[in-house]
């Protein structure tokens, strides 16, 4: 029970993180029409320049700074040199190129970094664990992660459901050729939401850092994730993305932590920690071939 | 699809190329080019089944590589069961493990292609990915067949008149099959499925209006490409006798994409320069950069961006 309790928030807390991905991918694919690969590698720029700055002052806040700063720039700098050229194409250009921007990025890490993953530490003040409840420590920082998961999912909603800025993102979503006919300088706010998305990923990324070990590679594993999330969700739907990514955090986290026990009822152990790992990790991709088979278009499905 | 006459002599010519590699490498004294070009025949075959789901049907596919890999891990499982004697050593016959290399993947793609092309567009794309994704953790945690080290092969699958290690037999026989699936492709491109197929790709909904349900039209097309996929997947396997999940890596069927681009979108034989560039530039970036992947990235930015007939295209002359 009480590890069914610390499972649920492991879960939540990679739901969070997912969203984290999946709120920008899903908001720029909405409003853009833009497939982005390369959303993976700012995630994985900002969680270097996170590990990075932080090894080097020793301070935990200058690293997430970084991360953002880095990630922000450089996706801002991203769409307008290459990416905005690709607005209009066929996505099966928009996934070549910035398939392109991958290779690219993850090799430019490697020659920058090196291929040993770097380590980064936790600050003394998110170290500890809390009882979450009585006599059950949990991790401080997966609490703390997931509080600036929820405040992120608040935020967006609120920029998007109550500003101007917002009302343009949704008018955008509906009718992208008519925004731009009422005198919006759509390509402007298509910079900005980009920007947006970035420094989201690059959150995800400096908040990775600690949990995670930093390294070349680690953008696409999650970038695959996101994808089985706002297909699940609905794509360009923020509402979906916050679904999928609760349900897909949680779904892989119970599946990795029950399935192997599970399968040693009916199997040997070793087998069935094998079999348990590998089933394990196909269980989100399931349970999207399932929602697909209830609701083709998502949980959440966007007109236009 | 008919050839220009330029295009066609440039076929005649690179088919003659092809048919004297080994002569040439002989003469040269690097016999990695028959190596080099076994691996051009293969990618070759896989990029072409490609090339009728992305070019023709307009159905691009990021999951190609999980055919491949599928195709590859059944000659190299079925060849580590006959080792170890749980199954009959006739199972290595190529006449038995390469069909069977194209039957799994060709039934998994009937099952995954009915799920797949309930979504079009961006979600297509996406959930191919993460079919395909699926598979390669399914390898990697496969321990009883090498999961993350891979499963090597102690022998090819066993042909009449070609030994085991005759690397130029082998050479031809991958040609071979290349030139054969090139003959069927045409013929399917020009028959009333790749009428039909071309029909889906411009507009869906006319299609629908004329009376033909395009579900069956577009699954066909995408068992197919999975059963090619399996079969370049069987040669890999063979030619370098090692199965790994690398072969299902993401990045992989992201590369099969870009040849058939690179050659030129929805031109059949496009596929296969489109193929051979991307193999001789890995290998020639490979040699002179250990960082080669830094040069590619941007190269394939700029074809995306600039170059849209392709090679197949461009030697149209059009």
């Amino acid at each position: 029970m009480i590890l069914l309790l610390e499972q649920l928030l492991n879960g939540l807390q990679y739901g969070v993180m997912l969203f984290l991905m999946a709120a920008g991918l899903t908001l720029v694919f909405g409003i853009m029409g833009l497939i982005n690969l390369a959303h993976g590698s700012l995630y994985m720029i900002g969680a270097y320049a996170a590990a990075w700055t932080q090894q080097q002052t020793g301070s935990f806040l200058l690293g997430l700074a970084a991360g953002l700063a880095a990630a922000g720039v450089l996706g801002v700098a991203l769409e307008m040199a290459i990416l905005r050229r690709l607005y209009g194409r066929a996505h099966l250009d928009q996934v070549l190129a910035t398939f392109g921007v991958i290779l690219f990025a993850n090799e430019a890490v490697a020659m920058l970094f090196g291929r040993q993953p770097l380590m980064a530490g936790l600050p003394r003040w998110l170290a500890g664990a809390v009882e979450i409840v009585p006599g059950v420590p949990y991790p401080l920082y997966r609490l703390a992660i997931i509080a600036v998961g929820l405040a992120v999912a608040a935020g967006l909603y609120g920029l998007i459901a109550h500003t101007r800025i917002g009302m343009l993102v949704r008018a955008g979503a509906t009718h992208r050729a008519l925004v731009g006919a009422l005198g919006v300088r759509i390509g402007l706010l298509f910079t900005a939401v980009f920007g947006l998305g970035a420094l989201l990923a690059g959150l995800a990324g400096a908040l990775t850092g600690p949990l995670l070990s930093v390294q070349v590679g680690m953008g696409e594993r999650i970038l695959i994730a996101t994808f089985v999330v706002i297909v699940i969700g609905g794509l360009g739907s923020v509402r979906g993305a916050l679904a999928g990514s609760v349900l897909v955090g949680m779904v892989d986290t119970l599946a990795r932590a029950y399935l192997p026990g599970a399968l040693r009822g009916v199997m040997a152990a070793a087998d069935a920690d094998a079999l348990g790992a590998g089933l394990s990790s196909m269980a989100i991709f399931i349970l999207m071939a399932a929602v697909l088979l209830w609701r083709p278009r998502g949980l959440f499905p966007t007109h236009g | 699809m008919v050839e220009t006459p330029r295009q066609v002599v440039v076929l005649l010519a690179s088919f003659a190329v092809m048919a004297g590699l080994p002569a040439i490498a002989a003469a040269a004294g690097r016999p990695d080019f028959v190596t080099l070009g076994s691996q051009v025949c293969i990618m070759a075959i896989a990029a072409a089944g490609l090339d009728l789901l992305m070019g023709r049907t307009g159905l691009p596919s990021f999951g190609q590589a999980a055919w491949f890999g599928l195709g590859g891990y059944t000659v190299a499982i079925l060849a580590a069961h006959a080792g170890d004697g749980s199954l009959p050593g006739w199972v290595t016959g190529a006449w038995f493990a390469w069909p069977a290399a194209i039957l799994v993947p060709a039934v998994l793609a009937l099952g995954i292609g009915a799920l797949c092309l309930r979504t079009t567009g961006i979600s297509f794309i996406m959930i191919t990915l993460a079919f395909a994704q699926m598979f390669f953790f399914l390898f990697v945690a496969l321990k009883a067949y090498g999961g993350d080290d891979g499963l090597s092969m102690r022998r090819r699958n066993a042909l009449p008149f070609i030994g085991p290690r005759d690397d130029v037999g082998f050479y031809y026989v991958c040609l071979a099959a290349l030139v054969l699936v090139l003959l069927v492709l045409r013929r399917v491109w020009r028959s009333r499925l790749g009428v039909v197929l071309d029909g889906i790709r411009q507009n869906e909904r006319r299609m629908l209006a004329i009376g033909l349900n395009p579900f069956p039209y577009k699954l066909a097309a995408f068992v197919l490409a999975a059963s090619l996929g399996g079969l370049a997947g069987a040669l890999h396997v063979n030619l370098f006798r090692f199965a790994s999940p690398d072969l299902l890596h993401w990045t992989q069927s992201g590369e099969l994409m870009v040849m058939v681009v690179l050659g030129g979108l929805g031109s059949l034989w496009g596929a296969v320069f489109g193929a051979a560039a991307l193999v001789l530039l890995h290998v020639f970036l490979a040699q002179w950069t250990e960082h080669w992947m830094i040069v590619l990235g941007p190269i394939l930015v700029a074809v995306v961006l600039l170059a849209r007939r392709g090679v197949w295209g461009a030697l149209g002359g059009r």
